[in-house]
């Protein structure tokens, strides 16, 4: 876990993120690198680079309040757990983040001024992170400092320039919205329909990201360009299985029936094991996780399509998914047994109907076949 | 209702509802059928009915060659259909996973580009057989409604499944369910239509060969 | 009393079994039928398609025997089926229809359709939609005995006439005999040498056999108009003279249907096992042949052919008999293109010759025949079915062909070695 400044606010926001940067040592060459892998990364001609890196160096550094709600930390665990100091990790020390109550030093009230202040000074400029779903079945099952999470998100957010959900709970409602949702929680979408959102799914988010957004915020004032969840598409506009390594072995048709079979042994496609590669669009097939060392399929798992909501619900991580989720045998089983019977039952009224009919046979004789004139 | 959901839907529920009205509207409708009986034959014999029968369901494959002449269209593009769906439906990958799920054993699949293909070529015999039946005479005349909606259940799956499968114009979770909810609306109908001719056919031509082959004729 | 579209409704569904079901839940309306029939060929009609014919027994199948017929029954939206309705089926029913079998041998998922139009004329003939050709030929069968109303007293006449001519006995009403021999009206004012060959070569082959003055007509208008109650009245007379004359078999003549009638639909429209044989005269000659009694001298040279008859090849089952017979007697015999199983319907079976108003069509229809004589430039054509025999010198005589068209089993006995 990086240090971070002590105090209520986490850094100043007076001075440009260039020259943060450039106080944490970052190398000119090095910070045009991370703006050329960002602008390829969303998509952005390589023209774009310098107008990327003049943006980024003159941006003010932006303040950021980062709400956690019903959430496990991991989100947080996830975009701090770098193990190298990277270029990324440093644009996230360069922004002011004003609140953020798993990392800021302060606690209690001292807290809540900070955030408080932070929205007061910036209000209508600040990013509003959000991790974590809010429970509206009850509003006393998670508070902050006596504050429903509803409440402080709806106050918060009045004063927001742009909300960025960051992970799958506050982008979708994620585990804690996962059957029967006990607290009844809701994304922020859900709640919020006035103000821009960026969802930045995934359990957890892929850290470049989000950076990526607040690059893309930065550089051009605007939001990037969403997909109809809301998920910026330069991210996630393509599914695992577009990009997956072991695409050529579903092509092929070899497939791991099992974790330990000569298939899996061989790196062949886990679609069989019920990866959800095919139906989940995130960038880890690419940016891959753990400073660009794996992902799920590389560590021979099927991919469970965390960045897509109901991904909890989706039907079992391990069954394909092409096979239903409820049990079709023995429906069928039960729709045959129930048919024989009834299809006996009308068997028999038909044999019936035809008996009666030949009983009923009047003789036709010559006569009846002469015309009526 | 999201995409997912709409998924999660017509993999339960919607496929529930689909399996129970396919299983039980072709077992009660072969039932009805089956019921019926018939009169023994009390005419003395001139050859075995069970042999003429079991004969009649594979040799009606095989026309001879003057209805071949006759009939070359349909009987080609009948054959490259059937083929091509018996492909697409038994030897795709995704396909033998849920029926090894539902049975509870699997065979081998094609290559998937292989069943890609395919798929391409049942879709445009299909479209072939469409343009057939609405510009010959015959089948004009022949054609009722009933016949374009079964036309259309069979079509769609191919369709929504090549779509889905190179994921054309919607997200993938939307397009697997249409896909899903395509083959639905097939086995939804098929207890009500022509289509049962996929089970019955072996009874008509069973039948057909019993009747010829009391009599000593290879039908 | 119910009205005859009543009587008709209740005639179909009383026909309607497994088989029919079958059929028409597989019917996928594919069109090969059409192709398989000369009615369709040889017009480019569509409303001949055969599967169409049974339009009819279908609606009557779906309304009364499917539970979602039943259902679109009681909520009127069922087709219904109406006077007028069956009007129009009446055509297509008789007229165009021969019940010659060849769709029945097409249909890829197996519809046996000729089954089908044979049982939907079972409703047909009591709606009052049936040609009057059929019907006079029915009363004159039921009341006089034959079709052509033909007495005993006229076959007397020929009987007397074959054994000046022929000089050999044509026994009547023997009791004991091995076979009774059946007649067609055809065969009896057309074509009475056929009772001159049978006379020559039974008493070639010393075969013990007798013709009955009380049934001689081997034709059955029940079958044709489609009346299983008359139909069973017809085979009934010729149930009870075979019993009476106590013979083992009893053999249909050179006519299609009169072998479906007795062969394959007698016993069931009798309702019990025949006590006796039925074979057709080809079935029975071959057998002779099988057992060596029959010695042949000298072939026809020229280029001979053979017509299967629909009723006694395809759905009959005499297929080999023939050609086995043939080729004691010809030495360029040669087969039309589809012979045998497959062959065209010389298209005047199934009543459709007795009926008039489907002359024009019958003639039309013949133009099949002609490419397929054509194709083998046959100078002789022999067959087994006096109606076809009439019907093919009609045709040829109107497309002005000039082929003889000859009875095999005549033929047979012109060629025996006379008895030391």
């Amino acid at each position: 876990m990086k240090k971070h400044s002590t105090g209520a606010r986490l850094s100043s926001s007076d001075d440009t993120l260039g020259a943060a940067l450039r106080r944490q040592g970052v190398s000119r060459r090095s910070f045009l690198k991370f703006c050329a892998a960002t602008a390829s990364m969303m998509a952005l001609p390589p023209t774009m680079v310098p107008a990327i890196a003049k943006a980024l160096e003159s941006a003010k550094r932006p303040s950021v309040i980062w709400l956690s709600f019903q959430e496990c930390t991991g989100c947080t665990e996830s975009l701090t757990r770098a193990h190298t100091a990277t270029v990324e990790s440093l644009i996230f020390d360069s922004i002011s983040l004003d609140y953020h109550h798993t990392l800021q030093a302060a606690a209690g009230h001292g807290a809540e001024a900070a955030r408080e202040e932070a929205m007061k000074e910036n209000f209508g400029k600040y990013l509003l992170v959000v991790d974590g779903s809010i429970p509206v079945a009850d509003p006393g099952y998670s508070t902050i400092a006596g504050i429903s999470n509803l409440d402080m998100l709806m106050d918060t957010a009045k004063g927001a320039a742009a909300i960025i959900p960051v992970g799958t709970c506050a982008a979708y409602g994620g585990i804690p919205h996962a059957d029967p949702n006990p607290t009844g929680a809701v994304s922020v979408a859900d709640l919020i329909k006035d103000k821009p959102i960026i969802n930045v799914p995934g359990c957890p988010p892929i850290p470049v990201v989000i950076t990526g957004v607040l690059t893309h915020f930065l550089t051009f004032g605007t939001l990037p360009e969403l997909d109809d969840l809301g998920r910026p598409r330069a991210f996630y506009g393509q599914s695992i299985h577009d990009r997956c390594y072991r695409r050529p072995f579903y092509d092929k048709g070899q497939f791991a029936e099992t974790f330990d079979d000569e298939g899996a042994k061989k790196g062949w496609c886990l679609y069989k094991l019920g990866c959800k590669g095919p139906t989940s669009y995130n960038a880890c097939a690419t940016t891959k996780w753990n400073d660009g060392t794996s992902f799920p399929i590389e560590a021979g798992h099927p991919c469970l399509g965390c960045s897509e909501p109901e991904f909890w619900d989706g039907g079992g991580f391990y069954k394909a998914l092409s096979i239903p989720t409820t049990e079709v045998a023995r429906d069928a089983l039960y729709a045959g047994a129930a048919a024989v019977a009834a299809g006996s039952a009308l068997g028999m009224m038909n044999r019936a109907r035809s008996k009666q009919a030949k009983s009923e046979h009047e003789k036709v004789s010559v006569d009846d076949l002469q015309k009526e004139d | 209702m999201t995409e997912l959901e709409f998924l999660s839907w017509v993999r339960g529920p919607g496929f529930q509802i689909a399996t129970v009205i396919f299983v039980f509207g072709i077992i009660v409708r072969l039932l009805e059928i089956f019921l019926l009986g018939r009169k023994a034959n009390l005419a003395e014999a001139n050859g075995s009915e069970m042999s003429g029968g079991m004969r009649a369901i594979f040799s009606r494959m095989a026309p001879e060659s003057d209805t071949m002449k006759r009939s070359m269209f349909t009987i080609v593009a009948g054959y490259i259909f059937h083929i091509g769906l018996f492909i697409v439906i038994f030897l795709f990958a995704p396909h033998i996973l849920f029926f090894s799920d539902v049975i509870g054993f699997s065979w081998g699949a094609l290559p998937t580009p292989v069943v890609d293909m395919t798929s391409v070529i049942t879709m445009i015999t299909l479209a072939a057989v469409l343009l057939h039946r609405i510009k010959d005479p015959v089948m004009k005349y022949l054609t009722k409604t009933q016949d374009y909606l079964v036309w259309l259940v069979t079509f769609l799956p191919l369709l929504t499944g090549y779509l889905a499968f190179h994921r054309v114009g919607l997200p993938a979770p939307s397009l697997l369910a249409l896909h899903i909810l395509s083959v639905e609306l097939l086995m939804v109908l098929f207890p009500f239509t022509k289509l049962m001719h996929a089970f019955t056919f072996v009874l008509s031509r069973w039948y057909n060969g019993a009747i010829s082959g009391y009599k000593g004729v290879r039908s | 009393m119910s009205t005859k579209l009543e009587q008709a409704v209740h005639a179909l569904k009383e026909q309607i079994d497994a088989p029919v079901a079958s059929f028409l839940s597989s019917c996928v309306h594919c069109g090969m039928c059409a192709q398989a029939c000369l009615f369709h060929t040889e017009t480019g009609d569509p409303k001949y398609t055969p599967i169409l014919k049974v339009e009819p027994l279908r609606r009557v199948w779906q309304q009364e025997y499917t539970f979602w017929g039943r259902m679109k029954k009681m909520f009127g939206l069922a087709k219904p089926i109406t006077d007028e309705f069956l009007a129009e089926w009446e055509e297509l029913v008789y007229d165009s229809c021969t019940m010659c079998g060849r769709c029945s041998m097409v249909c890829p998922v197996g519809n046996d359709i000729t089954y089908m139009i044979r049982k939907t004329r079972e409703g047909m003939a009591v709606s009052g939609h049936v040609p009057d050709g059929l019907v006079g030929a029915t009363t004159r069968a039921v009341t006089i005995g034959s079709p052509m109303g033909v007495k005993f007293v006229a076959l007397e006449a020929q009987i007397r006439h074959v054994e000046k001519d022929y000089g050999y006995k044509v026994p009547v009403d023997v009791e004991g005999a091995d076979y009774l021999c059946m007649l067609s009206s055809m065969e009896i004012m057309n074509f009475p040498e056929y009772i001159g060959a049978i006379a020559k070569i039974f008493d070639h082959a010393d075969v013990s056999w007798t013709l009955s003055s009380k049934a001689f007509e081997a034709t059955n208008s029940g079958i044709q108009i489609g009346v299983s109650d008359i139909a069973a009245e017809l085979v009934q007379r010729i149930v009870s003279e075979a019993e009476r004359l106590k013979v083992k078999c009893v053999i249909s003549p050179e006519c299609g249907h009169a072998y479906t009638a007795i062969r394959w639909e007698g016993p069931n429209l009798a309702g019990k096992k025949f006590g006796f044989k039925v074979r057709h005269i080809l079935e029975v000659l071959d057998e002779l042949r099988q057992e060596g009694r029959l010695k042949t001298e000298g072939m026809k040279d020229n280029r001979l052919t053979y017509h299967d008859p629909c009723q006694i090849g395809r759905r009959g089952g005499v297929l080999e008999q023939p050609r086995n017979l043939i080729n004691m007697v010809a030495s360029d015999f040669v087969e039309m293109p589809d012979a045998g199983k497959m062959n065209w319907c010389c298209g005047a079976g199934g009543g459709v010759s007795t009926n008039e108003r489907a002359d024009e069509i019958r003639l039309k229809s013949f133009q099949r025949k002609k490419e397929q004589l054509e194709a083998v430039q046959a100078e002789t054509l022999v067959s087994a079915c006096s109606n076809c025999r009439i019907h093919i010198e009609d045709g040829l005589e109107a497309y002005h062909m000039d082929i003889p068209v000859i009875s095999l089993t005549e033929t047979l006995a012109e060629h025996l070695v006379d008895k030391e």
